[in-house]
């Protein structure tokens, strides 16, 4: 049992990558350090057990990675992106210490391998976890446990006493006790808000109650809030969060990757109305994924169902749920509980829009519509082939954006702009610093490792002074 | 769907993998599962062969349990393997004695034992039985050589018939044309995963037995037993080199092959299935297959008192001792024989045969070729 009456030299609240980075680094520096993670410990490290890979610079080929990624096209596919938003000298600071973390993170017990099977684009670009994401925290938190770091599990806090930018002690409920918490310095990697659907609502009215949470229920963001409200400067577009369009048969929470599906640019995409409503080719899927859960969420009942036929039944990566299928449009539109005509006429009126062209889904082809609205102007082939299939489609959230604004030395600025004195944050919390929009794959975990790093270091050392 | 719950289940995890996928560079399995997209009975009993029950996987998997996806592939895949050591077994009729495995192997062993002790004590008056043999040809004043070549050859035929076919029951069931010759590079591969235990290391961070730490020995413990198994039956064979091609008959020397062999083939036996039985007794429960604990433990013990009668033969084969001993280590010799095609010694011909599989469908797939 951990001794809440001393006083630890860092408190770190949360419990991923971010997180054990920062404990990590810290407890290296000589600090005495205590880890708070809100969830059980089965479902600890939030979104990093769902992750894969990490985005690092390297300038030359590794044992993992085919080929040089180098700072300035690390640099420039952020700007792309986040079309623009982000602090380019955060950003670039990040990207420089990127190239280090490839090492550092094995120093910690973390092993890489090659990029998995149907993710062959990142090969280049991204380091991928032996195991995974849990395997990558499991060896983060062997590593810090071996050092010394106390963990508690199921501690929630609830409470965060700090005055005039300086963090005093933290309160937590432990079952069915709570206790206080006092450390010199304070990390914050406690994720985002986007299992809080009450929080999401501010933003999204009602449609959120349609919503999947891709990661765990405990991403509820009260550190954040917590921060937000005691002075600490805010980030990112607080509306905004990453919606990718999952399997609607997934479970509210956690259904994680194996819910995702690669087969939009196969087929086209209708609403609840049995209508299309947006280019299905418009640019390559690892470029347009992440615009879905959007689109999705702007439809009526927050719901859409991707079409296609067996001619491409097998050519995206499988996942978790069987497709819905059916020998006619007008018999799949049924199961579907679509109006069966209105479904046949879309059908009918986009395949008579399709031109003849050579498919080939890996690049810009030629296949496309003519005189439809909206178009599809990739990839379009008839759906002619029995039978049918559909996938039904919901957003499923991944992360938000909205954070606390930090420094160089992931130190929290306060809403007058001076430095805090002892709170520094890593990892999602602070993601917005850098990523303002978009996303490029593999790149919260660069975020958190990186400024988790720092975060820790920084803390133990305003603990010595 | 499938012929058995089990495979259901395996057949669901496997989906839920190969649309996941973060676990192909542990082992085996999750390469050869992403070659297909669909599971057959024969596919799964493949996969399940496949797997070295390393436990990584478990460790590593976001969708383990509590979680509701429940995926528990390393108790799934050691179900559906022992199934499948049944399903094989030849001929049918002794397919039954999987069922109750721990207590058919205790009770051949037993009788094996009984059999030699009262066949001794009967064939030979008690000056014999209790005398003291020195020399060459010592060990056939108690028992005949002619006899005992004609009883152990017969039993090791019989048990290289069983295990052949079901062998090859195995290989046409996961999909390989009979007849079909393994390449040799594939054989070499195969050959040097199984001698190594490659996908007994959880991909590299090491095997997990009792918890979620990376402590397991297994591998060296498996070393130790199945070198040791392989050491003594080197000694079994140039004994019989040596007695009919050199005339030289048993007991041998201390310094002499046979006897060198045997007795670090009897340690191998000896520390080996104690470490193996002590590691099953703290694996975690969640990973086992709590049905099949007495074919786990019956061929490790029937293996270890083999070892520990042969080494005390050894010991003690100057004084006494030796006639009871050889009819005890006999019977163990004997019992361990009969039930290799009945036990958990087909693991390793099983998954082999699964490795020399795996080995041909990477290289069909680095060169681009399809499958037959």
């Amino acid at each position: 049992m951990v001794d809440l009456h001393r006083k630890f030299d860092v408190l770190v609240i949360g419990g991923g990558n971010a997180a054990l980075c920062a404990a990590i680094s810290a407890r290296q520096q000589g600090a005495s350090v205590l880890v708070l993670e809100g969830a059980p410990k089965f479902y600890r490290g939030g979104n990093t057990r769902h992750t894969r890979n990490m985005r690092c610079a390297h300038d030359a080929v590794t044992e993992i990675l085919t080929g040089p990624y180098t700072e300035q096209e690390f640099w420039e596919d952020l700007l792309r992106v986040t079309g623009g938003e982000t602090d380019e000298e955060l950003a670039r600071f990040m990207i420089a210490e990127s190239k280090d973390i490839l090492d550092w993170i094995v120093e910690q017990g973390v092993r890489w391998q090659p990029s998995l099977g149907g993710t062959l684009s990142l090969g280049r670009t991204n380091s991928f976890f032996l195991g995974g994401g849990r395997a990558m925290l499991n060896a983060l938190y062997r590593t810090a446990e071996a050092l010394g770091v106390e963990i508690m599990y199921d501690a929630e806090v609830i409470d965060l006493e700090i005055d005039n930018g300086m963090f005093l002690s933290a309160t937590l409920k432990h079952g069915e006790t709570s206790a206080s918490a006092c450390a010199s310095a304070l990390v914050a990697a406690a994720g985002g808000f986007e299992a809080n659907i009450e929080w999401l609502k501010q933003y999204w009215g009602e449609a959120a109650d349609n919503f999947l949470i891709r990661g765990t229920p405990y991403n509820r963001g009260a550190i954040l809030k917590m921060l937000l409200d005691r002075g600490v400067k805010e980030v990112g577009d607080p509306t905004q969060c990453h919606a990718v369009a999952i399997d609607a048969r997934a479970p509210r929470f956690d259904g994680g990757i194996i819910t995702r599906l690669d087969c939009v640019v196969f087929g086209i995409v209708v609403n609840r109305n049995a209508e299309r409503f947006y280019d299905e080719g418009e640019d390559i899927w690892p470029k347009r994924y992440a615009i879905w859960g959007r689109l999705v969420a702007g439809q009526p009942g927050q719901i859409a169902y991707i079409i296609f036929d067996s001619t491409v039944l097998t050519s995206f990566m499988p996942s978790l749920f069987p497709p819905i299928k059916a020998d006619t449009i007008a018999e799949l539109a049924g199961k579907l509980e679509l109006d069966p005509a209105a479904l046949e006429k879309t059908v009918a009126s986009f395949n008579a829009a399709v031109k003849p062209g050579t498919f080939d889904h890996t690049i810009l082809d030629d296949c496309r519509t003519e005189g439809l609205t909206p178009p599809k102007t990739h990839w379009a082939r008839k759906l002619e082939t029995p039978p049918y299939y559909a996938y039904p489609v919901r957003p499923g959230i991944t992360f938000t954006y909205l954070g606390t604004r930090v420094n160089k030395q992931a130190r929290m600025l306060m809403k007058d702009g001076r430095p805090s004195a002892n709170m520094f944050a890593a990892g999602e919390i602070m993601a917005g610093n850098v990523l303002g929009r978009g996303y490029a794959a593999g790149i919260g975990m660069t975020i958190g490792s990186v400024f988790g790093r720092v975060a820790g270091r920084e803390a133990a050392k305003n603990a010595r002074n | 769907m499938h012929g058995t719950k089990i495979l259901d289940e395996a057949d669901r995890l496997m989906t839920v993998c190969n649309s996941c996928r973060y676990c192909e560079g542990l082992c085996a399995v999750f390469p050869a599962m992403e070659m297909r997209r669909a599971f057959s009975d024969g596919d799964l009993n493949y996969l399940a062969n496949l797997c070295h029950a390393c436990g990584a996987c478990y460790v590593d998997c976001q969708f383990s349990p509590p979680h509701e996806f429940n995926v528990n592939v390393p108790k799934t895949l050691a179900i559906a393997r022992a199934d499948s050591y049944a399903a094989y077994a030849w001929p049918r009729v002794f397919a039954g004695l999987f069922a109750r495995n721990g207590l058919a192997i205790s009770l051949i062993a037993a009788f094996s034992v009984a059999a030699f002790i009262f066949g001794f004590a009967a064939v030979n008056d008690r000056a014999v039985l209790y005398g003291i043999h020195t020399g060459p040809g010592a060990f056939y004043a108690l028992m005949p050589h002619s006899a005992m070549a004609a009883l152990f050859g017969a039993a090791f035929l019989y048990a290289i018939l069983a295990l052949v076919m079901s062998l090859r029951a195995f290989w046409r069931d996961i999909g390989e044309p009979v007849g079909m010759r393994a390449d040799s590079p594939s054989l070499w591969q195969a050959i040097r995963d199984a001698a190594t235990l490659r996908y007994l290391d959880g991909g590299g961070v090491g095997c997990f037995n009792d918890d979620d730490q990376p402590t397991d020995r297994r591998r060296l413990y498996h070393h130790f037993t199945a070198y040791g198994f392989l050491l003594c039956f080197a000694a079994t064979c140039v004994g019989t080199l040596y007695h009919y091609f050199l005339g030289r008959e048993a007991p041998y020397a201390w310094w002499d092959l046979p006897v060198l062999l045997g007795t670090l083939g009897g340690i191998g036996l000896f520390v080996g299935p104690i470490g193996l039985l002590a590691a099953k007794r703290q694996r975690d429960s969640v990973l086992v297959d709590e049905t099949r604990h007495g074919m786990e433990v019956a061929f490790t013990v029937t293996l270890l008192f083999t070892g520990v009668t042969g080494l005390a033969l050894l010991l003690w084969r100057d004084t006494t001792a030796m006639g009871p001993l050889l009819a005890l280590h006999l019977g163990f010799v004997f019992a361990l024989f009969i039930t290799l095609p009945y036990g958990k010694f087909v693991h390793g011909l099983y998954r082999f045969a699964a490795l020399v599989r795996y080995a041909r469908e990477r290289k069909m797939m680095a060169s681009g070729t399809t499958g037959e």
